[in-house]
């Protein structure tokens, strides 16, 4: 990697491709990310690993020779020898020869079934051998030990142990605290840690067995990997008479020269001030100095902050500055929950001005504040621990200035050194874009972990140059949805058209159409296929239906609360029967109809508006359903009528269209049967009357909605609930989620609470009034279209063979209905 | 009723429909034999587009249920299943380089009806 890395570094550097670069290595493959290596089990293959394919080397003009490493080294002659019998000569020789695995000198690990921990080919080994083994343990509790251990688990390997020689996991990074919140939470996902252990034999004949340790005690094992550290390769150097320490690794200066000056080491293999830097970053940082100083510009190596992050099966581990400072020359902040496993140890200068460094466990969101705080000396808030555990009620103090306060020299993205003021002067160059910031500085490209403070700067930048950043809709109109909606209420605009004349330039596109198609239902409630909107709709809207896989469409009557009478199922029956349709039960209380065609979709809602159904809406971007549990009419734990009032709600806001669809729920206890705190508004009855919880939402990323206001009776919960949809209706961007909304909304829960319930801004009136004209003006959509013969034309799929379905429509059968035939 | 009204340079003209069947700014699908193909109006601009009803990222003949519009001028057509878009000039898809461009046909119109053209050579 750091090899890599230093081809990539120095090519960057030669102005004129004068340079003749020749690159030897062992490995049978080109340079490959050995940080990411336990991914090959997780399903990445070697080519996923590697850092440029071979192609890369060619086209800037490297010869690379692979699986031929160099076995002498001619200092005089300045030239060196290959194991299949090259040799070459050099100007200068950059030694990136990495490490070893060290293995302890325990009898028997030369036993099948025992092996390291560090190439492709080891890993290989491991995935052949593993099918047969039951019981895996790995020897080393560090970083690398525990990537092993999940290495075993994804192989499949579920129970495995790990050994540790001292007394916790990850001497070298975290405390004994911190280890026992680690070793909790790895036991959870079924790691057997075993600290204080040493290994005495490894047992069996030809074939491992078990382990002996010194304490008497011993384990049964099949599989047995040791990672248990690791060995500078300094042996060529040694060879050549470099000066090399004597527990390893090839004594380097601060420019990465070796006792040799024309010889350099980086990596791994470089002892510098008599450590070995194990972690990419710094070898990153050798490279960069190397091939600085070889092509003429002075840049030193003077140690390297052992910072880093890590997530380790799922768990995050993190550790910054000196997570060791001693008590008398620091005073510290802990945080430990064990319920959740998180670990967060602080320490500061005793004054309290400065962080010194700390330990992260559980929860390593903090980590890349923190650290920039560590290093750039930032002063620290009044109130310390705010900084790890963020401001809290009651008083408002600032937890710190955040990325935007850290000085210009703060290194932002550690893995390529990219600083704050170089990415923030990339932004003013024009690039204000995360992907365009990337390919300016490199910054983000390595491991990611930056890529949330790069997207600060981008917008602190911004911002400090007095844009305003607004997300404009598309490139037919340059507001954002907020503004367009106001223009078109000032305006009194009722069609896209008229839209577009006005406010916009060019044709429209799918982007901004459906966007000022919901704005004009949501501020004007007309049908929406009126006034030529029929086109500008998105798919489902335009025709009022789901469309699913082969072109067919699916129907959902609107079933208020998810309560419906026999003789309506009959009915739903039989229109199902009589039209081919597949039917299931929906998340929501309702019944879906699928596989109808285009052209059937007017005659089934006939059938079923005469029955006493409406529509759905199920296919706009708009009131779903009012789920509810059954409440006090039947439930001995019902507290009120949770299905009359999920009714009531459901009636009164159906058809409502707003930025995104929107679901609701009400529980008649606190049992919460119907999930109502799931919801974008979910109601929850009390002793007293209802409480009133909104911005909760499922889906991908589930959150809790929030509780705006308890106990309240039925009338008000409506109000604010009036209030609480206009407010997110006129203010949202297109196809925000009540919840997404909310995150973003500056001030949060207490600034809604504010405006929906304290009346802060002034417009609760206005609000419940929009609301109540919306709620006057709604008609079944579906009723409209039935009763027009000329909306009922459109509903063909051959304009000029109307009725004739597509015949490359398909089913097939499963479990006696119908399903799509699947797509290629 | 033939549908058939001229023959030139190997293109076959055939009646699609009249201009107020097809949506303004939308978009309908034509039956010509066993083929389908999506006629689109482009009212505000006063132009025409024709290209195969077939979205070739699924293979589904949706196109005509799409959305139409613009991208810095240049007319297109958004599938209806997963947004794919396709020059409605060449055909190309906008959005995914890596997807199969789709076919498209000439449109003109005569007396308020609209015609299709079609390559002679292959029609079925």
């Amino acid at each position: 990697m750091v090899s890599y890395k230093f081809c990539e570094k120095i090519i960057s550097r030669l102005t004129t491709n004068k340079a003749e670069i020749v690159v030897f290595g062992e490995e049978p493959r080109p340079a490959y990310d050995r940080v990411h290596l336990s991914e090959f089990f997780a399903g990445k293959t070697a080519e996923d690993l590697l850092m440029a394919p071979a192609s890369w080397y060619v086209e800037n003009n490297i010869r690379l020779h692979l699986g031929d490493p160099v076995q002498q080294i001619d200092r005089t002659a300045k030239t060196v020898h290959s194991y299949k019998g090259i040799t070459e000569s050099y100007d200068y020789l950059v030694m990136a020869t990495g490490s070893a695995a060290f293995v302890p000198p325990i009898p028997g690990v030369d036993k099948k079934g025992v092996f390291i921990y560090r190439t492709i080919e080891d890993l290989e080994l491991m995935r052949d051998y593993a099918p047969r083994a039951k019981k895996g343990v790995v020897i080393g509790g560090g970083l690398l030990g525990l990537e092993a251990a999940k290495a075993l688990l994804d192989l499949g390997i579920a129970n495995t142990h790990v050994i540790e020689f001292a007394p916790r996991l990850m001497p070298r990074q975290i405390d004994d605290s911190g280890s026992r919140v680690l070793e909790n939470k790895l036991s959870q996902l079924g790691l057997q840690i075993h600290t204080n252990k040493n290994t005495s034999a490894i047992l069996g004949e030809d074939t491992i067995t078990g382990l002996q340790f010194a304490d008497d005690s011993h384990l049964d094992a099949d599989m047995l990997v040791i990672s248990a550290g690791i060995k500078p390769r300094d042996e060529l150097a040694k060879l050549c008479g470099l000066e090399t320490g004597h527990r390893g690794g090839i004594v380097v200066n601060e420019q990465l020269q070796t006792t040799d000056p024309f010889i350099y080491a980086i990596g791994e293999c470089a002892l510098y001030n008599g450590m070995i830097y194990g972690l990419v970053a710094p070898g990153y940082e050798m490279a960069e100095v190397v091939a600085s100083h070889i092509t003429g510009t002075q840049k030193s190596f003077t140690g390297f902050d052992m910072s880093t992050k890590l997530k380790l099966i799922g768990v995050d581990v993190a550790s910054f500055g000196d997570p060791f400072v001693s008590a008398e020359h620091s005073r510290s902040v802990v945080f430990e929950d064990t319920m959740k496993g998180v670990y967060k140890r602080i320490s500061i200068t005793p004054d309290g001005k400065h962080l010194l460094g700390g330990i992260l466990i559980g929860d390593a969101d903090a980590y890349n504040m923190l650290l920039q705080t560590a290093r750039n000396k930032v002063v620290l808030p009044p109130n310390p621990e705010d900084v790890l555990l963020g401001a809290r009620g009651g008083s408002s103090a600032d937890a710190g200035p955040g990325v935007l306060g850290l000085p210009d020299e703060a290194v932002i993205c550690s893995c390529e050194s990219i600083s704050k003021g170089a990415i923030c002067a990339a932004v003013e160059a024009g690039n204000e874009t995360l992907d365009a910031v990337k390919k300016c500085t490199k910054a983000g490209t390595c491991c990611g972990g930056c890529v949330p403070m790069v997207k600060d700067l981008i917008t602190g930048t911004m911002k400090a140059q007095g844009k305003y950043i607004r997300n404009v809709i598309c490139e037919h109109f340059a507001y954002s949805r907020q503004e367009l909606l106001d223009l078109i209420h000032l305006k009194q605009i009722y069609s896209f058209d008229e839209a577009l004349d006005h406010y916009g330039h060019g044709d429209g596109c799918e982007v901004c159409k459906p966007v000022v198609a919901s704005i004009l239902a949501s501020l004007w409630n007309d049908l929406i296929l009126d006034k030529g909107n029929d086109t500008v709709q998105d798919s489902n809207d335009r025709f009022l239906a789901n469309i699913q896989k082969g072109g067919t469409y699916s129907v959902v009557p609107r079933i208020p609360g998810g309560e419906i009478t026999p003789a309506r199922l009959l009915v739903i029956a039989q229109v199902a029967m009589k039209y081919n349709l597949y039917t299931k039960i929906t998340g929501g209380q309702r019944i879906d109809l699928f596989g109808a065609h285009l052209s059937d979709l007017p005659d089934i809602w006939e059938e079923l508006i005469a029955a006493g159904f409406e529509s759905g809406h199920a296919y706009g971007k708009a009131l779903r359903t009012v789920k509810s549990c059954v409440g006090s009419t039947w439930c001995r734990f019902g507290l009120h009528d949770s299905v009359s009032f999920a009714i009531q709600i459901e009636e009164r806001y159906r058809g409502l269209r707003a930025p995104h669809k929107l679901k609701s729920a009400v529980s008649g206890c606190i049992r919460e049967c119907a999930e109502a705190q799931s919801k974008d508004f979910g109601i929850i009855a009390t002793e007293k009357g209802w409480n009133l919880y909104v911005c909760g939402n499922g889906g991908s990323k589930p959150q809790h909605a929030i509780l705006l206001a308890s106990d309240l009776d039925s009338e008000t919960c409506i109000r604010y609930i009036d209030r609480f949809l206009m407010f997110y209706i006129k203010t949202a961007d297109p196809l925000t989620r009540t919840a997404t909304w909310l995150n973003k909304l500056d001030g949060g829960i207490t600034y809604l609470r504010n405006v929906v319930v304290n009346d802060s801004l002034g417009i609760v009136e206005d609000l419940e009034k929009e609301m109540q004209a919306l709620v006057d003006k709604y008609k079944c959509e579906w009723k409209e279209v039935v009763e027009s013969p000329e909306l009922r034309k459109r509903f063909n799929h051959f304009v000029n063979a109307p009725g004739h379905k597509d015949p490359s429509i398909q089913f097939e059968t499963m479990r006696e209905q119908k399903k799509a035939t699947d797509w290629k | 009723m033939s549908t058939t009204i001229a023959t030139e340079n190997a293109i076959t003209w055939f009646y699609a429909c009249n201009v107020q069947d097809v949506p303004a700014n939308g978009g309908v699908c034509v039956k010509y034999g066993e083929e389908q193909i999506a006629l689109f109006r482009f009212a505000r601009r006063n132009e025409w587009y024709a290209s195969q009803n077939e979205c070739p990222h699924r293979r589904q003949m949706a196109l005509s249920r799409g959305m139409t519009g613009t991208q810095e001028g240049e007319p297109k057509i958004a599938c209806p299943f997963h947004k794919k878009t396709f020059s409605l000039k060449d055909g190309r898809c906008i959005s995914d380089p890596a997807e199969c461009a789709i076919t498209t046909y000439p449109v003109r119109i005569e007396n308020d009806r609209v015609y299709i053209g079609v390559d002679g050579a292959s029609e079925c």
